[in-house]
């Protein structure tokens, strides 16, 4: 087992045990900060796949930001925080089993697809392309493939529309988020 | 040398967790939570794939920045619906927004 291997699996069980207490935890707040353990898991992946913008951009707008946001729901509704209410619904073990029989099915088709026994699409069972050993001749490619995405989000051939559409997207979730949460005339004189 | 199919059955269980989540938990929040991790998981595919198949086009990257921003203004609005809901019926708990049933 090589060290990248071992890398894999430490990121991989932070992230699957963290993600597991997310959705087990019944004090929220506890979950809030399993949650931001979680999306930490996830940013090391996205190193270890040469996605060095995309881990830092996981870092600034999702535990900086998202989570910031959720714990701070979690503390305007006070409900949340009592720890003798039930966690989950009736319907837990029907939950319970749809999600293993979908994983069950997507692992199904993972290891029909890499044709296990064939040679067919052993894509998924080879080294990336261009592997490049860890080292910090790794670190132009990296700048370079950040460079491209610049490019490609301002490219008229490439990302221009989905990009400017992105900014009117949050802009209309900003103004959205407001109005919906603004606090209605009667609740201000109470 | 980490095979592909690693990354995919790390993402496939982290969807499964989220998708659990979504279907058992009561809490609003926790529902919002829980869609969190399953964008994770798409992102992680998404990732995954660039790095192991179209190493030299950046548009599985692209992609993966498109989720994010979509689930920060996801993230945004919910938040902002659920403090609303519970300004007005004073529970976030979502089998009691039963307003629209019947």
């Amino acid at each position: 087992m090589t060290t990248d291997q071992v890398i894999f699996i430490i990121l991989s069980v932070i992230t699957l045990g963290t993600a597991l207490l997310v959705v087990t935890l019944r004090n929220l707040f506890h979950a809030a900060l399993a949650l931001m353990a979680t999306f930490l898991g996830v940013a090391g992946l996205y190193v270890m796949l040469d996605a060095g913008f995309l881990a830092a951009a996981q870092l600034l707008v999702y535990i900086g930001a998202i989570s910031i946001l959720l714990i701070f729901a979690i503390m305007m509704t006070r409900r949340l925080m009592s720890a003798d209410e039930p966690a989950f619904n009736s319907q837990v073990w029907a939950a319970l089993v749809t999600a293993v029989v979908g994983f069950l099915v997507v692992l199904w088709a993972i290891l029909r697809l890499t044709g296990l026994g064939t040679e067919d699409l052993s894509i998924l069972w080879r080294a990336p392309v261009d592997s490049k050993p860890i080292g910090l001749d790794v670190l132009p490619y990296i700048q370079n493939s950040v460079a491209a995405m610049g490019q490609a989000f301002v490219d008229p051939n490439g990302f221009v529309l989905p990009f400017e559409i992105a900014s009117v997207l949050l802009l209309a979730g900003l103004v959205g988020a407001i109005i919906v949460a603004w606090p209605k005339a009667e609740d201000e004189e109470s | 040398m980490i095979p592909l199919s690693w990354y995919l059955i790390v993402a496939a269980l982290l969807f499964s967790i989220g998708l659990f989540g979504v279907m058992s938990r009561r809490n609003a929040v926790a529902i919002l939570m829980s869609v969190e991790l399953m964008l994770n998981a798409v992102n992680i595919n998404l990732v995954a794939f660039w790095r192991y198949v179209w190493y030299d086009n950046v548009d599985g990257l692209v992609w993966a920045v498109f989720v994010l921003t979509v689930a920060a203004a996801e993230a945004a609005v919910g938040l902002a619906l659920i403090i609303s809901v519970y300004r007005s019926r004073d529970s976030v708990v979502a089998d009691e927004l039963d307003t629209l049933k019947n």
